[in-house]
């Protein structure tokens, strides 16, 4: 009888571990999905450049599970994203995304993902209608808050006592939204708002404008090649001698193109290269080795965002059937993320701390940025408390 | 004051580089009654081919050079390859056609230098502020002024005192009784062709230092430049010139002046939402203005 | 109504291209693939711009390159009047109608008298224009555009059952070309495809061409229009970028891909252009991987080349080319 029970047991237990064997080896499949081509690729690169950095470096899996990436180009088209995510989800069965670099892509895309059961971990965009009202249970941000990331510049400005400050950004959702998180932290008036045509890419105009005002400060709000020409121009015009405040402006992604032109910027941002913690140094070095160049805010994003979905699938032993399983996982966030300690709020946005970065030369003679200052601390976003989850 | 004559000289320089795109593009439209959308990736080539020299060879001067004669050689072999067998047709294979182009083109770019921008110095000679009527300029925005100038005796003289120059006003005028007088009209076409392509290079190169060079770039610049042809009048040199002021003048002074005397209108909300927007659409306003009353343009070409 | 000629090939393939239509949402039930019905949705609207495009275009040789903007009027008048919480189909569509056809006239009436390159560049233009206006609309998303909250409610139809409004834009597209087949060779079609060839004979002949080619300017705008609504519900959102000119251009290469002097042509062109760009951006070549990567990555510069080939070779388009030895009216 005993001899029975035991081989019973036995082959119990060589089934299960067989059939956990069989679920493992087909591979997991992530569906990433960023601009990446075009003028409006560059951080959908980096993202896709720092995820697979992580995937590599675990053997091809995320909790220790092998992955297979989709790697999809949603060319800064809703309709177009729209139609890659019902193509991944209903013919290539794929449960679990990532990526997304532009805001109008996420609010096209995210609650469908979520009503059909798939799971989004977004390594950029933070939207305040996905913060708040309309926060869905199957959606994480690796990021920030947009509104958080020009607060803690207008925290900056306030501390440091400027007066009069010119702000600039593009005519456009974002850029609105930007100025007016800087404005709300500043607490002052601004000396002037100016809002530039989105295709505008000569600031010869408003540049003017701000010699003949002559600011204490100025803010501005300019994404990627914007920020190039404008940081530029504003040293060709002679106004360096302003301090040049900014959100995603001068950051690793566009110092190279700027050049000296941006010495002495200050932005702000939740993480920069010369963080001091292991998991940032490793991921800083092992980066720049294998893509030649430093890491941006947006692969610092991405990276943490495969280190979230690599611990949350160890939790699940890879298998998405439990939804209620993987959720928690996740927001357990139980990983060591690049930027020190990671947790998630109820809208299952991270609360962290944001810093100032200064633009400057690195002992290796490129332009790099370092921490000043970090006037937001365990910050969660305003927006948190509209969103009914808990 | 000072703040105005900035202004003016910012519209002047605009106008500058807008003459460099939309002379070449409006000889060949009015020689070769040839719609090119892909003249802006002359530009683009120009930029990035000079980006490079200038990077490689430290001399900007070097890089002026190597981006006229690349977008020479460039607009040659395209001509005479592709670009010749379009002439007969009519204007929409000519717009796809030379759209086609337009997005190789910009693949191509792509995958030769990456897409991320491209950084170009401006000349350490120029990397300060020039003072024009008590006012400081940036140097090198004057430069480009300066240059513009240049361009506009050069092509004078080319255009009214040299044989090709005459071949150019003939063809300009009547293309078919050139040929008819035995010209070699193919060849004609080529150097227009090629004189347009190094114009918008040269153009290129010219702003680079300014903006980030990056694929796509030719774009926006190139649909100003047809708002400069169509208000000026196709196939005229003069009307490329006096269409770029009035654009490069519209485009930037007047948006300024207009969004501040909108804020003195209006309340300071309703003048920052609606201010760019007219801004943005003040040049298409004024093509359609003109459209509407000279639909030939405001200094077209006298036809014999 | 046009003869239609059974024996000839060109009918053939019509009539396989709209069973073919007919058919995918069944075989999407069957197969369990909703994919394929939001696929070729998308197909089918762009093709019904396609179509009405050509009405102007094949017909009537006005070569618009900012038919799009009539796409994005009909995106924001759902987008616009769900913000404001109308979610009544009927009403966005008679809002988006209503603008739209205030938008054709005005346009309309400046662009129609001009021809050649100044019609392309000018409607390129007001194209131009109608993009930064939206996206300076910052209540409705600017830049970004914005998500539509739910379907359209139309009340007789229930959009949110994706077969419903699939077969509701074949519907559409089945009514439109039925109608443009018959329209042109109407005494208005007539009239149209003679100012296309001569003008001037056609004034002396004592026909108003003004009024009629923008006559039927403002009626293809109105069909994009509709398409620009339909489009608006199958992705539940607006934004700006279904206005951008390459979006036009797009629409003018499934035209001439598709053959640009027949009817049906245009739907072909949008069927294969559509399949080719889904084909090519994600192309992948098991045996010469990096080519795969260079092909999936750089898809563009591939149309690209492809659209010049057919210009340059297949003047007719496809459609065209299978029918007659380029039959040009």
């Amino acid at each position: 009888m005993r001899i029975k029970a035991t081989l019973a047991g036995l082959g119990l237990c060589a089934l299960s571990v067989m059939t956990a064997q069989a679920q493992t080896t087909q591979p997991l499949k992530i569906g990433f999905l960023a601009e990446m081509a075009g003028i409006y690729g560059a951080p959908g690169q980096d993202q896709y450049d720092a995820f697979m950095l992580a995937v590599e470096e675990r053997g091809g899996k995320l909790g220790d599970v092998p992955v297979q990436i989709f790697k999809e180009d949603t060319q800064f088209k809703p309709d177009v994203a729209s139609q890659i995510v019902d193509r991944l989800m209903d013919r290539e069965k794929v449960e679990l995304f990532t990526g997304l670099t532009y805001t109008h892509i996420a609010l096209a895309v995210y609650k469908k993902i979520n009503d059909k059961g798939g799971f989004m971990i977004a390594s950029n965009t933070g939207p305040a209608p996905i913060a708040g009202q309309g926060c869905v249970p199957n959606f994480f941000a690796s990021t920030w808050q947009n509104d958080q990331l020009s607060e803690v510049v207008g925290k900056y400005a306030a501390e440091k006592g400027y007066k009069n400050v010119f702000a600039l950004a593009p005519n456009y959702q974002a850029g609105r939204d930007f100025v007016a998180g800087f404005k709300d932290a500043y607490g002052k008036p601004l000396l002037d708002e100016v809002y530039t045509p989105v295709a505008q890419q000569d600031f010869s105009a408003e540049l003017s404008m701000i010699q003949a005002a002559s600011p204490d400060a100025v803010y501005v709000f300019y994404p990627g090649a914007l920020g190039v020409n404008f940081v530029k121009q504003y040293h060709q015009a002679g106004l360096s001698t302003i301090p040049l405040l900014n959100t995603a402006t001068t950051e690793s992604i566009n110092l190279p193109a700027q050049g000296e032109a941006a010495m002495g910027a200050v932005n702000g941002s939740f993480w920069g290269p010369d963080f001091d913690n292991d998991t940032s140094k490793h991921f800083v070095e092992a980066f720049e080795a294998k893509y030649k160049r430093i890491p941006s805010q947006y692969a610092a994003q991405s990276y943490d965002a495969a280190l979230l979905i690599d611990s949350a699938l160890r939790k699940v032993k890879g298998d998405l059937s439990d939804k209620d399983a993987f959720r928690a996982a996740l927001k357990e966030a139980d990983f060591k993320s690049l930027r020190g300690d990671f947790k998630f709020g109820n809208n299952h946005f991270p609360i962290q701390d944001f810093h100032i970065f200064e633009a400057y030369k690195d002992g290796k003679g490129r332009m790099n940025v370092r921490r000043i200052a970090t006037p937001m601390v365990q910050a969660q976003d305003k927006f948190a408390a509209q969103c009914p989850m808990k | 004051m000072s703040l105005f004559v900035a202004q003016i000289l910012n519209s002047f320089q605009l106008g500058a580089l807008l003459f460099l795109m939309s002379a070449g593009l409006t000889l060949v439209f009015g020689i070769m009654n040839f719609l090119n959308l892909a003249h802006g990736s002359l530009f683009m080539v120009g930029a990035y081919v000079g980006a490079t020299v200038a990077a490689k060879t430290g001399s900007f001067t070097i890089a002026i050079i190597a981006a006229i004669v690349a977008t020479m050689l460039l607009g040659v072999v395209a001509e005479r390859t592709l670009l010749r067998q379009l002439y007969a047709r009519d204007h929409l294979d000519q717009v796809l056609c030379t759209f086609g182009l337009l997005l190789i083109a910009n693949e191509a770019v792509r995958y030769i230098w990456g897409p991320s921008p491209v950084f170009i110095n401006v000349p350490a000679m120029l990397d300060g502020t020039v003072r024009i009527f008590g006012q400081n300029y940036p140097a090198y925005r004057f430069a480009i002024i300066v240059a513009g100038i240049v361009v506009v005796l050069g092509l004078y003289l080319l255009i009214s005192r040299t044989r090709l120059g005459m071949l150019i006003r003939a063809g300009a005028n009547n293309a078919n009784m050139v040929s008819a007088l035995g010209v070699n009209i193919k060849f004609l076409n080529t150097v227009v062709f090629a004189l347009g392509a190094g114009l918008a290079g040269l153009g290129g190169l010219l702003i680079a230092p300014l903006v980030s060079v990056q694929p796509g770039m030719g774009e926006p610049i190139l649909i100003l430049t047809l708002v400069v042809i169509v208000v000026g009048g196709i196939g005229s040199i003069r009307g490329a010139l006096y269409g770029a002021l009035i654009v490069g003048l519209i485009d930037t002074a007047a948006r300024v002046y207009m969004q501040i005397g909108l804020l003195q209108i209006f309340e300071r909300s309703v003048g920052q939402a609606i201010g760019p927007a007219i801004a943005s659409m003040l040049i298409y306003i004024l093509m359609a203005i003109v459209l509407a009353f000279r639909p030939q343009g405001l200094f077209p070409v006298k036809h014999g | 109504m046009a003869k239609l000629e059974i024996r000839e090939l060109k009918t053939w393939i019509a009539g396989l291209v709209i069973l073919l239509f007919a058919a995918v949402p069944i075989v999407s039930i069957l197969t369990d693939q909703a994919f394929y019905m939001a696929q070729y949705s998308r197909i089918m609207i762009y093709a019904l711009a396609a179509v009405a495009l050509n009405l102007i275009l094949g017909f009537g040789g006005m070569v618009s390159l900012g038919h799009a903007l009539y796409i994005g009027i009909g995106a924001y008048g759902a987008g616009m009047l769900d913000f404001h919480g109308v979610t009544n189909g009927w009403l966005q569509l008679l809002a988006a109608l209503g603008v739209g056809g205030l938008f054709a006239t005005a346009i309309g009436a400046v662009v129609v008298r001009l021809k050649g390159m100044t019609f392309i560049m000018i409607t390129l233009a007001f194209a131009q224009m109608g993009y930064f206006l939206a996206v300076t609309l910052r209540t409705y998303g600017g830049e970004d555009g914005r998500a539509i909250s739910a379907r359209s409610q139309m009340y007789l139809l229930d959009f949110s059952n994706p077969v419903v409004l699939y077969y509701a834009i074949f519907a559409c597209l089945m009514a439109t070309l039925w109608w443009v087949d018959r329209v042109i060779t109407s005494r208005f079609g007539m009239a149209i495809r003679g100012s296309k060839s001569n003008e001037r004979r056609m004034l002396a002949l004592g026909f108003p061409t003004f009024r009629y080619k923008l006559a039927a300017y403002v009626i293809s705008a109105q069909i994009c229009v509709v398409a620009g609504f339909l489009l608006a519900n199958l992705t539940l959102y607006a934004s700006p970028s279904y206005m951008q000119w390459m979006v036009s251009a797009e629409l003018i290469i499934m035209v001439i891909l598709g053959g640009m002097f027949t009817v049906f042509g245009p739907v072909i062109g949008a069927l294969v252009f559509l399949l080719l760009e889904e084909w090519l951006s994600n192309f992948h070549s098991a045996s010469f991987p990096a080519f795969g990567e260079l092909v999936n990555e750089h898809w563009l510069a591939v149309l690209g080349a492809f659209v010049i080939v057919v210009v340059l070779t297949a003047r007719n388009g496809v459609y065209g080319y299978v029918g007659k030895r380029g039959r040009t009216p």
